[in-house]
């Protein structure tokens, strides 16, 4: 035992000492990296949630210091806690690797890949784990399960197609708001998310669900079809609200503020959950108090028109074709100079 | 003939009344622990039985009852399972419906055991008049002071309720049993906690499987070591067998475990041989979810060796060759069954069943029915076979709860011993429809797996 009371656990490799109780995917979390699992149903913030996705599997090879024989099975990293000594294997493991292809083939078999339409498109959990893990091909020769859209209240839409039944949005809907207004109806993969009734979703902090959400199943209708997201600039910005902590994210388009989020952390997590009325009301610059451009993965197709001028190499400068060819981008990083 | 413990009296008119029961030497145990016996000598006693778990697992339910966690203050639960929907298995219902003083003793003498003082029956909801027959039990057996407050003024209450399930499969799950029973969507729980340290309503739980708790009762009639020496080597005991199919005589049978299989089929006291005088193709051992096994794997193991009715024998070889004695649901197939229309009846029922919660079951349940359904009906193609067998893998071990596995196996199986049979079905899609592929076809000894 490296200090007091902390477990060392080393994954794929890289030692840390965590609390105990900590989870395996939380104790990655802490290292970083490639290493960590991904995560479509687990939030920190909602307890009970996690276990259903299975995207987060890892391999215990060595289940801790004194009972050093490996789990069975794969386990769900975000819902099994460390044992002191613990060793796990992620990326590492060619198992795990195929178990989360695996996983993610089933979760896209039945997803409508409207991506060029859908909302949530560059900022998706599932798109990236498509990315990433998926094959371009689909083994799936059958018709895509399909419901209706619904609207949820006047500000969300449901859109259950795209839905992959990770139940975040239940788990908010029963831990932060005070009336339990939706649920899963059904079974199988004929389950869907639900309020019974149409519009019955009446809270001030309904509209968390949209956050929760790691697909675009759940929507902001404020916001819906105005703009890609790759196309909007976000900004951390705070107002003196009396609901909600009054830190969100504006994103804008041009001088525009067309949404307004909660603040999410690099695991795609909100720091604090807001109001409705900061969400779907304040859209106005005087509203709010700018504190500093969010900061964006590098790698994020977000940041991509924003935070990187256009640097001509010499060569254009130099060649009258390249120049041409590249017209309109020279024209614009002369507008932003 | 093989002896009887919890089926001796079945025939006796009446024995569905307390009266009769206790005349036939009813709630003797129920004494005998309460007058003389602590509650730990109880799970010793069952502990020296090596009674094993008959709903399906065949975990130990001594050991079970050990791991109980007593914790001063907390209210503690047994949990009768009585949402008994495996397809094939129906062994529950009959003792349920016949000799109901059977189980409501077996609870009695099971919660005093844990230190319960109050009990749960969840019982399946198309069972209902196997409810109102409990109900009825458990009110005749409360006016005669076996249960309720200081029972023979022993000092110890115990409350028993039925609670009817709503009629998934789904809740015949330890932990969706649990949430279900607290009125919750039925829903598996990701363990750990195991019910035995956070169970019902967050307090130490013990789930039984109905046939495991009624057996407790002879335990203590004729003492743990006693019932130990009925079967073979850890599978102890008797076991209700559900049998059915193309059998003569279907019905639910009380054995002694460690019955060759062979004479469980072929015997007038049991099975009665195949019904028309037809060959046995194939048997589903233990209820739907076991792996399928033709019939030359069924009577002999790999190694050649008769199998037997027992944990350890059925599950010789593995899953390559092997099966498992699961709930005792005991399907025979003759030789003029479709194997990939029973296979494929078995994933529509995982399909429908699937709680929706974990991806790969979600997803892989459906996607494995479209195929066999594709196959079935004379649109396959070769490829679909090698795509079953990796959907299967893929759901196997990657779920929540055991339903991924159970529905992964009974394809997985069917694959990897009529292989030849879904090739033909494919090939030949217009002669599939009109007659089935046959036991002629396997008049070589199968293929040897590897």
């Amino acid at each position: 035992m490296a200090e007091e009371n902390k477990f060392t656990v080393s994954i794929d490799g890289i030692s840390v000492s965590v609390d105990p109780g900590t989870t395996i995917l939380n104790a990655a979390r802490q290292i970083g990296g490639d290493i960590v699992p991904p995560a479509m149903c687990y939030y920190s913030k909602l307890e009970g949630s996690g276990g259903k996705c299975r995207t987060c599997l890892v391999k215990v090879s060595k289940g801790s210091e004194k009972d050093p024989r490996p789990m069975p099975k794969l386990v769900a990293s975000c819902r099994t806690t460390v044992m002191d000594g613990m060793e796990v294997q992620n990326i590492t493991s060619p198992e795990v690797v195929e178990a989360r292809k695996a996983v993610v083939e089933m979760l896209l078999i039945n997803h409508p890949l409207d991506c060029p339409v859908c909302d949530q498109a560059g900022e998706c959990k599932l798109q990236d784990l498509g990315y990433e893990h998926g094959s371009a091909k689909t083994r799936y020769e059958f018709e895509r399960r399909t419901f209706e859209r619904i609207d949820i209240g006047d500000k969300i839409q449901l859109h259950m197609n795209r839905c992959i039944l990770c139940y975040r949005c239940v788990f908010t809907a029963d831990q932060i708001t005070d009336k339990r207004v939706h649920g899963v109806i059904g079974r199988g993969d004929h389950a869907e998310i639900s309020t019974y009734i149409q519009g019955v979703v009446d809270n001030d902090f309904s509209g968390n669900v949209i956050d929760v959400c790691p697909v675009g199943a759940l929507t902001d209708k404020t916001f819906r079809f105005k703009s890609r997201v790759w196309f909007t600039k976000p900004v951390q910005a705070h107002c003196a609200c009396e609901k909600c902590s009054g830190k969100v994210t504006l994103w804008y388009k041009g001088e525009e503020v067309i949404r307004v989020t909660a603040r999410k952390d690099e695991f795609g997590e909100v720091e604090s959950f807001i109001c409705n009325t900061c969400r779907f009301e304040r859209k106005a610059t005087s509203d709010w108090t700018i504190e500093q451009p969010t900061a964006i993965n590098p790698a994020s197709v977000i940041g991509a028109n924003h935070y990187e001028q256009f640097q001509p190499p010499a060569v254009i400068s130099e060649d009258e074709k390249l120049q041409t060819a590249n017209r309109a981008q020279l024209l614009r990083t002369e507008k932003l100079k | 003939m093989g002896r009887k413990l919890l089926l001796t009296h079945i025939n006796e008119p009446g024995i569905h009344t307390l009266e009769v029961y206790r005349q036939k030497g009813g709630y003797r145990a129920v004494e005998k622990v309460l007058k003389q016996m602590t509650p730990d000598e109880v799970v010793e006693e069952v502990k020296k039985s090596g009674l094993r778990g008959r709903g399906g697992a065949g975990f130990p339910t001594g050991m079970k009852w050990s791991f109980l966690a007593k914790p001063e203050g907390v209210p503690r639960y047994l949990v009768c399972n009585g949402d008994e929907s495996e397809p094939g298995t129906f062994k529950d219902r009959y003792l349920m419906t016949h000799i109901p003083h059977a189980l409501i003793e077996g609870m009695i003498v099971s919660s005093y055991a844990l230190g319960a003082h109050t009990s749960y029956i969840y019982v399946r909801g198309e069972m209902m008049p196997q409810i109102r027959i409990l109900e009825r039990a458990i009110q005749e057996a409360k006016a005669a002071g076996f249960l309720g407050q200081n029972i023979m003024s022993s000092g110890y209450n115990l409350e028993i309720y039925v609670q009817p399930g709503g009629g998934a499969y789904i809740c015949g799950e330890e932990t969706a049993l649990l949430e279900s029973l607290e009125g919750k969507r039925g829903n598996p729980r990701i363990k750990p906690p195991f019910p035995a340290i956070a169970g019902l309503y967050g307090c130490p739980t013990v789930v039984n499987n109905v046939e495991s708790i009624a057996a407790t009762v002879p335990i203590i009639n004729d003492g743990g070591e006693e019932y130990a020496k009925i079967g073979i080597e850890r599978s102890t005991g008797t076991k209700l067998i559900s049998a059915s199919g193309n059998i003569k005589n279907p019905g639910v049978y009380e054995i002694e475990l460690g019955l060759p299989v062979e004479e469980f089929i072929y015997s007038d006291e049991y099975c009665g041989g195949m019904a028309n005088g037809k060959r046995l193709k194939a048997v589903v051992a233990g209820g739907s979810s076991v792996p399928i096994l033709p019939a030359n794997l069924i009577t002999t193991t790999a190694a050649g060796t008769a199998r037997l009715m027992s944990y350890e024998s059925l599950s010789d070889g593995g899953f390559q060759t092997g099966t498992m004695l699961g709930s005792g649901g005991f399907v025979a197939f003759d030789e003029d069954q479709c194997i990939v229309r029973n296979t494929w009846n078995f994933a529509r029922f995982y399909h429908h069943e699937s709680c929706g919660q974990c991806s790969p079951c979600r997803e892989g349940t459906g996607w494995m029915e479209k195929v066999l359904h594709k196959i079935e009906s004379g649109h396959g193609a070769q490829s679909d076979i090698d795509l079953l067998v990796d959907v299967a893998k893929k759901i196997e071990g990657n779920t929540i709860c055991p339903l991924g596995d159970a529905a992964a196996w009974p394809v997985a199986s069917a694959i990897r011993h009529f292989r030849d049979e879904f090739e033909w079905h494919i090939q030949h899609p217009g002669l599939a429809k009109t007659q089935n592929y046959g036991l002629a076809q396997y008049a070589d000894p199968l293929q040897p797996i590897l």
